[in-house]
């Protein structure tokens, strides 16, 4: 109970008239620049910490939390009003989000979004709050052998995000995967397809990536029917909140997102994308509406935005009690601390609880700011498409090419951003889906790297994959995934023919 | 409000400091300074907080802060003595880092095309294992490393950086084959440090700020520092005590473009001389917990000699680079 009591201290410094001020400042800074496509949240507190600097810890802290709520919301808003993913991990939102955008549900997948972030965020800094000093022995215990297999595991579930031929999805999965061995290979420092152009040595950038195949592509594949008439987007369909139904079927997904984005973010290298794309395989196969899948089922995006607002507070788990910045953010969190002279740690609990509750508490009054901020603004973004077609498509190709051009000042980048978007055109006119490209690109090079070390770590025995307990569980996961579906085909076909 | 009258007073003092300036005879140049990597790492922290410490000192009248990232700092290693030579202006933070990544990325630019201004900033690395490893001093490592090198398994940052170069130096220092070395690449120190509590590897070898709180906690142990002398508040030996002759530190230093004429080289050695002797960059090496390793002019210019020979020596003794 001691840690209630703290978190209630934390609240009183938080809740100062000044302190929700900063707060709402952070949200609503955050927000304006991450909806730029490309500047996903850690550019956008990385760009605005400076901002910060000029307050006293606790108030830059919690405009901190604003900004980095503020920027994950905005990277969501484009990704289900524009089909603009503004970060790798908000990409599986644009997948049902958009589509329900398109149908004039735009308000209501903005809505699921914003409150399943402030639910799953709530439940998620609980958790943080109760659960960080025995969660975090377990989570270093994770060797690369584990992530392996959490790797296989994702692989194994993207097939959710294959549409209806498994061919087609694999062959984008493996062009993704060819584009996540361009670069300097992380254990031998050799540079790979990179045909000496520098600016590939580092590899493809996912958020280039995903904005070139959804946003760029999309506004050539429009262009390319636009004569024809094309589709229709309904900026509005019925009301902009979500009724009673879409309650319903929201809440389940949030806590299951939750449930899933918490421990995998605070797992040293889980990271945000794995949580949402499990969640998003979850819900697939949960919902009584799985023919809404691919036209805009509102779980798809409940449960992998839930997912994605727990893995960030999941990070602060490590940070905070060990002192291991494992996100982008994170890392710049942690220079943030260090302007102050703190070391995140395992004494800063010891050493200065007001300001580690202080930041607790400022998470969930963020979060509460969020969704003040937002929910009113519902009706305004949703307004964005009545724009016509023409002028909202020039839009999104200028918003793309300045986030790409702003993350990264380079024309080998906006060349990369074109190209990309000439691929997506080409699998939207042949009908291939675009997702499992980026996935294969997020997750081919992880899991390439945790094989390798886990190799490099057992001398080369292949054994350590199913040595240990939590590797050889997910594994097992994994083959049941694998084989499940086929194996009930089987068993209904069996019975059926027994009938 | 507070932020607003904050600001107003800044802009004030500022404006009484400038028309101090501008009586005096000193000419104030308006600096550029590019950091070859993006926001938010260790080269853009030193460009943006050598910003800071030139304006608050008086040294530069304005100072414009750019991130051109990529290939470990060549993409803008390249930008600056192709693009921007011959200008007195422009400024580029760099390190240990750009030093290897240059060799492995087969940079077609080198630092010797460079002007050397200023070395700043030193880190020491530390050497470390998990509390309940049998190493208790660097001479057990160093025996375990002799009697097999494959078998000691070293976490660190990537590839070719300062943490693989420091461990295949020690490698040679001990007389063990450095070719042999088992060096595994984490990015970012929280994955490394992930893999030492775990027990995942034999030791550890970064930077001694990444380590420190979980040596205080008691989780990891110390084993060396590789400084030529003991550092102050580490309580640990260095190499050098223990029988092993190697120093190596992650240093940070700021060069200028080609094509200088010696007085405007001299006139950047001058602003930075000023910059680093200002309280304001006293305060700030303070709060980041950065080492102050000045040097500056031609002993800097020599130093950087020394260092690319030393590491291609070793990249091509580990090899990263044939």
């Amino acid at each position: 109970m001691d840690a209630l009591a703290s978190l209630g201290q934390g609240f009183l410094v938080a809740l100062e008239p000044t302190k929700l001020l900063y707060a709402l400042i952070g949200v609503f800074l955050g927000t304006a620049v991450g909806v730029l496509p490309g500047i996903g949240p850690a550019m956008t507190v990385a760009l605005l910490l400076p901002v910060t600097f000029k307050l006293d810890p606790t108030g830059s802290l919690i405009m901190f939390a604003g900004i980095y709520y503020g920027g994950m919301y905005g990277g969501s808003t484009t990704a289900i009003l524009i089909n603009t993913p503004g970060e790798s991990a908000s990409m599986i939102t644009a997948l049902e989000g958009n589509r329900m955008a398109r149908a004039g549900r735009g308000g209501p997948a903005l809505a699921t979004a914003a409150i399943g972030s402030f639910v799953a965020g709530c439940i998620a800094t609980i958790a943080l709050a109760l659960f960080s000093p025995s969660l975090v022995e377990l989570a270093v215990k994770f060797g690369p052998e584990d992530y392996f297999a959490l790797m296989v595991l994702a692989f194994v579930t993207v097939s959710a995000t294959f549409g209806d031929s498994p061919l087609r999805g694999l062959t984008s999965l493996f062009l993704g995967l060819v584009l996540g061995l361009i670069g300097i290979d992380t254990l031998t420092g050799q540079a790979r397809l990179s045909f000496g152009v520098p600016e590939l040595l580092d590899g493809v950038e996912v958020t280039t990536l995903a904005v070139g195949l959804f946003a760029v592509g999309e506004a050539m594949f429009v262009a390319s029917r636009h004569r024809f008439g094309g589709d229709d987007i309904i900026p509005v369909r019925g009301s902009i909140w979500m009724t009673r139904e879409d309650w319903r079927r929201s809440w389940k997904p949030w806590l299951r997102g939750t449930a899933l984005g918490f421990p995998i973010g605070a797992l040293p290298a889980g990271g945000a994308e794995i949580p949402t794309f499990l969640s998003y395989t979850i819900e697939k196969r949960l919902t009584k509406h799985p023919e809404e899948f691919g036209k805009g089922a509102i779980e798809g995006v409940a449960g992998p935005e839930a997912a994605n607002n727990a893995s960030a507070a999941g990070t602060l788990m490590p940070l905070l009690t060990l002192g291991l910045p494992t996100s982008a953010t994170a890392a710049i969190l942690l220079a943030g601390f260090q302007q102050y002279g703190l070391n995140p740690g395992p004494l800063l609990f010891a050493e200065r609880p007001d300001l580690v509750w202080g930041l607790i508490a400022s998470l969930f009054v963020a979060n509460v700011m969020l969704v003040v901020l937002n929910l009113p603004l519902v009706g305004l973004w949703v307004r964005l498409l009545a724009i016509p077609q023409p002028w909202l498509y020039a839009g999104i190709l200028v918003f793309a090419a300045m986030g790409t051009i702003a993350a990264n000042p380079s024309p080998v980048e906006l060349v990369m951003l074109l190209a990309f978007g000439a691929l997506g055109f080409l699998m939207r006119r042949y009908d291939y889906p675009i997702a499992p490209v980026i996935v294969g690109l997020i997750l081919g090079p992880l899991a390439e790297a945790q094989l390798r070390r886990a190799l490099s770590i057992s001398l080369g025995d292949p054994l350590i994959l199913i040595q240990s307990p939590i590797a050889a569980g997910l594994l097992l996961l994994a083959l049941i995934a694998l084989i499940a579906p086929f194996a009930l085909r089987g068993l209904s076909r069996f019975r059926g023919s027994e009938d | 409000m507070r932020i607003l009258g904050r600001g107003l007073r800044l802009a004030a003092l500022a404006a009484i400091a400038a028309a101090g300036l501008m009586t005096s005879a000193f000419a104030q140049p308006e600096l550029k300074i590019m950091a070859p990597a993006a926001p938010g790492g260790g080269w853009d922290q030193t460009a943006r907080s050598m910003q800071q410490a030139l304006v608050a000192s008086g040294a530069a009248k304005s100072v414009q802060v750019t991130n051109v990232p990529g290939a470990g700092g060549t993409v803008g290693l390249a930008q600056l003595v192709n693009a921007s030579k011959g200008d007195p202006n422009q400024l580029m933070v760099n390190g240990f880092v750009m030093v290897g990544a240059i060799l492995t990325n087969k940079s077609p630019v080198t630092l010797d095309q460079v002007t050397p201004i200023a070395r700043l900033t030193g880190e020491y690395l530390a050497i470390v294992v998990p509390a309940d490893s049998p190493h208790k001093s660097a001479k057990d490592l160093a025996a375990a490393l002799k009697a097999d090198p494959a078998k000691v398994t070293w976490a660190g940052g990537s590839a070719g950086g300062v943490d693989h170069i420091a461990a295949a130096l020690f490698a040679k220092a001990v007389g063990a084959d450095p070719t042999k070395i088992n060096y595994i690449p984490f990015s970012g120190g929280g994955e490394a440090l992930a893999a030492l509590l775990g027990g995942r590897v034999t030791a550890g070898v970064s930077g001694y700020g990444e380590f420190e709180g979980q040596i205080k906690a008691g989780k990891l142990r110390l084993l060396a520092v590789t400084a030529p002398n003991r550092l102050p508040n580490v309580d640990a030996p260095t190499l050098k005590e223990q029988g092993i002759d190697l120093d190596i530190a992650n240093w940070r230093s700021v060069v200028a473009p080609p094509g200088l004429t010696a007085e405007q080289r001299r006139a950047l050695i001058d602003t930075i001389d000023k910059m680093a002797k200002s309280p304001a960059w006293q305060e700030i090496l303070k709060q980041k917990g950065w080492d102050d390793a000045y040097l500056s002019g031609d002993p800097f210019a020599a130093f950087l000699k020394e260092e690319q020979a030393r590491v291609a020596d070793v990249l091509k003794s580990v090899g990263l680079v044939k």
